[in-house]
């Protein structure tokens, strides 16, 4: 079986983000970028799946800026066998949306034949949460989102789904698409060995015309602001204090 | 010249510098306390760095190592300066050293430090010879077919974890016309050889939990098979493998000191005095471009050093440049860091305090400042003849 990852470029998580003068977005420019930690997950899933000898090959795929190419170069660095950039905008603040990423991805689904898709259930960027439901709309695939274990087993897979209630476990028939929660795994780091040999693997460069997708964005960004930033607290001397300004606050 | 480094170089940092964030500094504290790394977290961390096959990254890759180059290990080792010095010494770096053994030492030392499975010590100064290496008072005198060994070594670091130590001794005098000179030589000394003990030493404000011990030796028998290099041929052994140290000390200052410039930088941004942000005032402003500037000059400088290295160009005068620099950024940088802090960076709630006090040795340790200006010195003058 062949493992799809699809893995996104973001601002890494541990940057401040700042919103762009004018408000169109957040800051891009000269900041650090990384493998969206979703996507990090559903990276590292599958090369145990392919460690369990439950999967032959892992190929990833970046669909976004050129520099995307870093992203799966840290994909190969971590196991993956391969890789496939798909060019779809020059600008770093250009966001492909779900839609256009759902349909590129379906076009690289139909060449590639995988058995599984997995991703990231959301990109911690803009944290749509669509990608992978649109995809399996798009290929008429089943799907099991928000994943938190995942057990194949022949041509179906068990996943357990993190939901507001708690935990629920499907099983759904391969070919599928899984989108991974963050208590499937711990990704592992780059092996200094996998690092010298990610040059080697071989990546692909398309572009979102290769597949016919038009990329124009279909939603306008209106407003992007700062969260509402936080009024300072106050010590309090003892239990009894606190809970009188609890109750004060309405909170108790 | 090329500026920039390569994807792999990338991958390289990202990957150490996540270790030591998640594997190191979550420790840090208790060793500070304690003056101690627990034998698991240890292991732990040594079998982490096996596994990510970062273990002995420094040796060639024909003896296990992974074979990298002089500015790829400086990289390693300026992630690794970040962290704590007694956790990082279990991402296991053998002295290079190493690959001067011969014969049967490759089975017993070389190829077992570079898998993680003895560790090893590196043994120069003495009570009465720092700075001045000549001066050591450790012998060893050949006694049928062997050699005996008498001497006291200190601040001899790692020795508490070191299975076998490269100790340097005299072995003769040659008189010169400056002088008599003393003939060195290397031996490799296993730990539970009769007469080779290894103590506590003092205990120092810097680097707390990097233990620096003491080696005593009386009438340690050795034969000749533990030879390292060849007999009186220890300043040879030494110059062709102990350069590298102090590109190592200074890349890890270097580290250490981005670690804490992050620190001051947020101070700077969060803490409100007279209605704003402190970073407002030019005062502290300065400060923050100051040490952004020095930190960067040292970086590049220590980049470069090691960039000559791998191209086989003589980097001895610009190795001291380094790390003269890069060690007194520190203790700059370190500084400030704490006049940004006010009285807070000085108390032990917080970590900033133990940058400063560990801050202090790198001036001293692998070459003093002094002795740094003197490499430096006598590299430009000498040519000149004076």
């Amino acid at each position: 079986m062949k493992v799809l990852v699809p893995v996104k470029r973001v601002i890494d998580y541990n940057v401040k983000v700042r919103v762009k003068a004018d408000g169109s977005g957040v800051d891009l420019a000269n900041v650090k970028m990384s493998m969206n930690p979703f996507d990090e997950i559903a990276v590292e899933e599958a090369i145990r799946l392919k460690e369990a000898g439950k999967a032959e090959e892992v190929v990833a795929v970046s669909i976004g800026v050129k520099q995307a190419q870093e992203t799966l170069r840290t994909a190969l660095a971590m196991g993956a066998d391969r890789a496939i950039l798909v060019v779809a905008a020059d600008d770093v603040h250009h966001d492909i949306e779900p839609l256009a990423v759902a349909k590129i991805l379906a076009k690289v689904v139909e060449e590639e034949q995988p058995g599984l898709i997995l991703c990231g259930k959301q990109a911690i960027d803009n944290d749509m949460n669509a990608t992978g439901q649109m995809l399996s709309a798009l290929l008429g695939w089943s799907q099991g989102t928000f994943a938190s274990e995942l057990d194949i087993d022949g041509d179906s897979a068990v996943v357990t789904r993190e939901v507001d209630g708690g935990l629920q476990t499907i099983k759904v028939k391969m070919p599928a698409i899984v989108t991974v929660d963050l208590r499937l795994n711990e990704p592992r780091y780059a092996s200094l060995p996998n690092i010298m040999k990610a040059k080697k693997k071989p990546l692909d460069e398309k572009t979102a015309d290769d597949y016919g997708v038009d990329v124009t964005p279909r939603l306008e960004i209106v407003k992007t602001s700062e969260p509402v930033a936080r009024a300072a607290g106050i010590m309090v001397g003892s239990v009894d204090e606190l809970v009188a300004k609890l109750k004060e606050a309405g909170a108790v | 010249m090329q500026f920039g480094l390569t994807e792999e170089q990338e991958m390289i940092v990202s990957t150490v510098r996540s270790f030591v964030e998640n594997e190191i500094y979550p420790h840090e504290d208790l060793v500070e306390r304690t003056g101690e790394v627990p034998p698991d977290v240890a292991e732990r961390i040594k079998q982490k760095t096996i596994e990510l096959g970062f273990y002995a990254c420094n040796f060639p890759e024909n003896v296990g190592g992974a074979g990298l180059g002089h500015l790829e290990f400086a990289l390693v080792e300026r992630e690794l300066g970040r962290g704590s010095m007694a956790l990082n010494h279990f991402f296991g770096r053998p002295q290079n050293i190493l690959m001067a053994c011969k014969g049967d030492q490759i089975d017993r030392y070389l190829l077992p430090a570079v898998r993680g499975e003895r560790m090893d010590a590196l043994a120069m100064t003495e009570p009465g010879a720092g700075s001045d290496v000549r001066g050591m008072k450790c012998s060893a005198v050949r006694d049928g077919g062997d050699w005996v060994l008498n001497g006291t070594k200190h601040f001899i670091s790692g020795a508490d974890h070191a299975d076998f130590v490269i100790v340097f001794v005299a072995t003769g005098e040659d008189m010169t016309p400056r002088g008599p000179k003393k003939r060195i030589t290397t031996f490799l000394v296993d730990r539970g050889t009769p007469g080779f003990t290894i103590r506590d030493g003092y205990k120092s404000v810097s680097h707390r939990g990097y233990k620096n011990m003491i080696l005593e030796f009386d009438d340690c028998r050795l034969p000749d098979a533990q030879v390292l290099g060849e007999v009186d041929g220890g300043f040879a052994v030494m110059n062709e493998w102990l350069y590298a140290t102090r590109i190592t000390v200074a890349t890890m200052c270097v580290g250490r000191a981005r670690r804490v410039f992050d620190m001051a930088l947020n101070y700077a941004a969060q803490r409100e005095q007279f209605g704003q942000p402190i970073g407002k005032f030019q005062g502290v402003s300065f400060q923050i471009a100051d040490m952004i500037t020095e930190i960067d000059a040292a970086d590049l400088l220590t980049l470069a050093a090691a960039d000559r290295l791998d191209k086989g160009l003589p980097a001895n005068r610009e190795i001291a440049s380094a790390k003269l620099y890069a060690s007194e950024m520190l203790a700059r940088v370190t500084d400030t860091a704490i006049q940004i802090h006010g009285g807070m960076g000085l108390m032990d709630d917080y970590p900033l305090e133990r940058f400063w006090r560990d801050a202090r040795v790198e001036r001293i340790w692998d070459g003093t400042s002094e002795i740094q200006r003197h490499i430096i010195s006598r590299d430009l003058l000498r040519p000149l003849g004076a």
